[in-house]
C-alpha cells in the first residue's frame, strides 16, 4: 500500500499499534477538511508494528494531550516536503480536558464549567493526579 | 500572591517564618494586637465547623482585625446554586483575605484560583487541612525544641486521616524524622503516601498493629479516632477498638519527655485520666492553633514587619 508523501502538515510516527484510532479521536482529526491518512499496523525495525498519523495541513496540536495517551510518539514537521522539526514527546507535567475526575467528592463534580486537570506525580509508574482532590487518574476512589 | 491551600505550598523556610513569629506571638501578644487593624477576615464556611471557625475569628480579633462571613451553606448564595468561583470573585471585593471550609475536595483551589485576596483552606472535606498541620507543628516545635531526629508515632486511622497524611508530608522535609504508623490492617496510610511520600524520600518507617509496643521509642504520639464505621463488621471493631485507646498503663511505657497530640475533638480513643499528664498536649495544641494562625494571617498579608523590626 502506498501513501503518499505531505507536502506541509504533521506525520505522527511511532504510534503504539493500535492506539491510531485513539489519537486520531483525541485529536479531532474527523472534524478536519484536509487530507488525513491513518496506517495501521505498518512495520517498525524498533516497535515490530506501529501506527502512523499524516495529516495533510500544520496545525496546532496539543501534544500534551498525546504524550499523555502514547508518550513515545514522534511528531515531525513537514514544511515544503522536508522535514522542519522533530519532536519525541515524554509525558507531560500537566493535562488538562482530557482525564475525568472520578472522586465523587470532588469539586468538579459539582461545579460543571471547571476544567478537569491532571498532574504527572509519578513519571516512572505514569501516575496523574487531579490537581483538585489528588485522585489517580482513572482509579474509582 | 500566596494563598494556602495544601501544606507543602509552603517551603519548609516559609514554615519555619510562621512557627517563629507564632512564637514571638506567644511571647509578646500585646505588641501584635494592632497589626490587622481595619483589615477584614471572612470566614466562608460551607460546612459547619465551629470550633476552626472560631480560631480564625479569634486570632484575627487579637490581630485587632474585623471578621464576617457565614458558618454554613445554607446562609450563603451557594444555597442559591452559585459556584464557588462567583462566590469567591463577590466576597474577595469586600475583605482583604478568606478563610473557606469546604465539603467538595479541591474547592478552595477553585477559589484561590480566582480570588484578588488570598485564601486559606480552613478544610476540603477529607482531603486537606493546613492550618490544623501548622498547629501540630507548632506544638511539636514548643514542645520539643525540633523535628529532627524525632521518632513520630502516628496511631488510629491513618487511611482517611487528613491530618495524618499532611503531618507525614510536613515532617518528612525535616532531617532523620521516622514514623511509627500503629494502625489496624483495615486502617492502614494509603499507597499513596507510603510511596509518593515515605519511600520516595527515603523516610525510616515502620508499620505496627500494638501501640504498646510502640510506645517507648516514641518522642510524639499523634492520636487519631478508629471510627466505626470505617469497618466492615461490628466483631471487628469491637475487637480493635480498646487496642487504640490510649490510658496511663499505656503511657508508662513511654518516654518521660514523649507527648502526646491529638487534633480533636476526641471522643474515647484518649482516657481522660490521661489529661492531667504533663505529657499530654493536646490542649496546648488548641491554643497554639490561634497563634499559628494569628501568625500565617499576618504573613499572608504581609503586615506586622515593622512591629517585629521595633522589639
Amino acid at each position: 500500500m502506498i501513501i503518499g508523501q505531505i507536502e506541509n502538515g504533521i506525520v505522527l510516527d511511532h504510534i503504539t499499534a493500535g492506539r491510531g484510532m485513539e489519537i486520531y479521536e483525541v485529536l479531532g482529526l474527523g472534524q478536519l477538511d484536509c487530507l488525513v491518512a491513518l496506517i495501521k499496523n505498518a512495520d517498525s525495525v524498533k516497535m515490530g508494528k506501529k501506527d502512523i498519523l499524516k495529516i495533510n495541513e500544520v496545525l496546532d496540536l496539543d501534544l500534551d494531550v498525546i504524550g499523555y495517551i502514547d508518550p513515545g510518539i514522534t511528531v515531525n514537521i513537514i514544511k515544503n516536503g522536508t522535514l522542519a522539526k522533530r519532536v519525541r514527546l515524554e509525558l507531560p507535567e500537566r493535562v488538562k480536558g482530557v482525564i475525568r475526575c472520578k472522586n465523587p467528592r470532588c469539586i468538579t463534580s459539582v461545579e460543571q464549567e471547571l476544567e478537569h486537570v491532571f498532574r504527572l506525580t509519578d513519571r516512572e509508574n505514569r501516575v496523574y493526579r487531579c490537581i483538585y482532590c489528588d485522585t489517580k487518574a482513572g482509579k474509582n476512589p | 500572591m500566596k494563598h494556602l491551600i495544601d501544606i507543602m505550598d509552603l517551603s519548609v523556610s516559609e514554615i519555619d517564618e510562621i512557627l517563629e513569629l507564632a512564637g514571638e506571638i506567644i511571647a509578646s501578644p500585646e505588641d501584635f494586637s494592632d497589626v490587622c487593624r481595619k483589615k477584614k477576615l471572612a470566614t466562608l464556611f460551607f460546612e459547619p465547623s465551629t470550633r476552626t471557625r472560631l480560631s480564625f475569628e479569634s486570632a484575627m480579633l487579637s490581630l485587632g482585625g474585623n471578621v464576617l462571613g457565614f458558618s454554613e451553606a445554607q446562609s450563603s448564595s451557594a444555597a442559591k446554586g452559585e459556584s464557588v468561583s462567583d462566590t469567591i470573585r463577590v466576597v474577595s471585593c469586600y475583605c482583604d483575605i478568606i478563610a473557606m471550609r469546604h465539603p467538595k475536595e479541591g474547592a478552595p483551589l477553585v477559589a484561590a484560583m480566582k480570588s484578588s485576596v488570598p485564601i486559606i483552606n480552613a478544610g476540603d472535606g477529607g482531603h486537606n487541612h493546613p492550618t490544623q498541620t501548622l498547629t501540630d507543628l507548632l506544638t511539636i516545635k514548643r514542645e520539643l525544641g525540633r523535628f529532627s531526629g524525632l521518632t513520630v508515632g502516628l496511631c488510629g486511622d491513618l487511611k482517611f486521616g487528613r491530618t495524618v497524611h499532611s503531618l507525614i508530608s510536613a515532617l518528612s522535609r525535616y532531617e532523620n524524622v521516622k514514623f511509627v504508623l500503629i494502625s489496624p490492617e483495615e486502617l492502614k496510610l494509603p499507597e499513596f503516601n507510603r510511596k509518593e511520600v515515605l519511600e520516595r524520600g527515603g523516610i525510616a518507617y515502620s508499620e505496627v498493629t500494638s501501640l504498646e509496643d510502640a510506645m517507648p521509642e516514641l518522642d510524639v504520639l499523634y492520636m487519631t479516632r478508629v471510627q466505626k464505621e470505617r469497618f466492615f463488621n461490628e466483631a471487628d471493631y469491637l475487637r480493635l477498638r480498646d487496642s487504640y485507646i490510649l490510658t496511663p498503663e499505656k503511657m508508662a511505657l513511654a518516654k518521660e519527655n514523649m507527648r502526646v497530640l491529638h487534633p480533636l475533638p476526641r471522643v474515647n480513643e484518649i482516657s481522660v485520666a490521661v489529661d492531667e499528664d504533663p505529657r499530654a498536649a493536646y490542649f496546648r495544641q488548641v491554643l497554639n492553633g490561634k497563634f499559628v494562625r494569628m501568625a500565617l494571617i499576618m504573613k499572608l498579608l504581609s503586615l506586622g514587619e515593622k512591629e517585629r523590626a521595633q522589639k
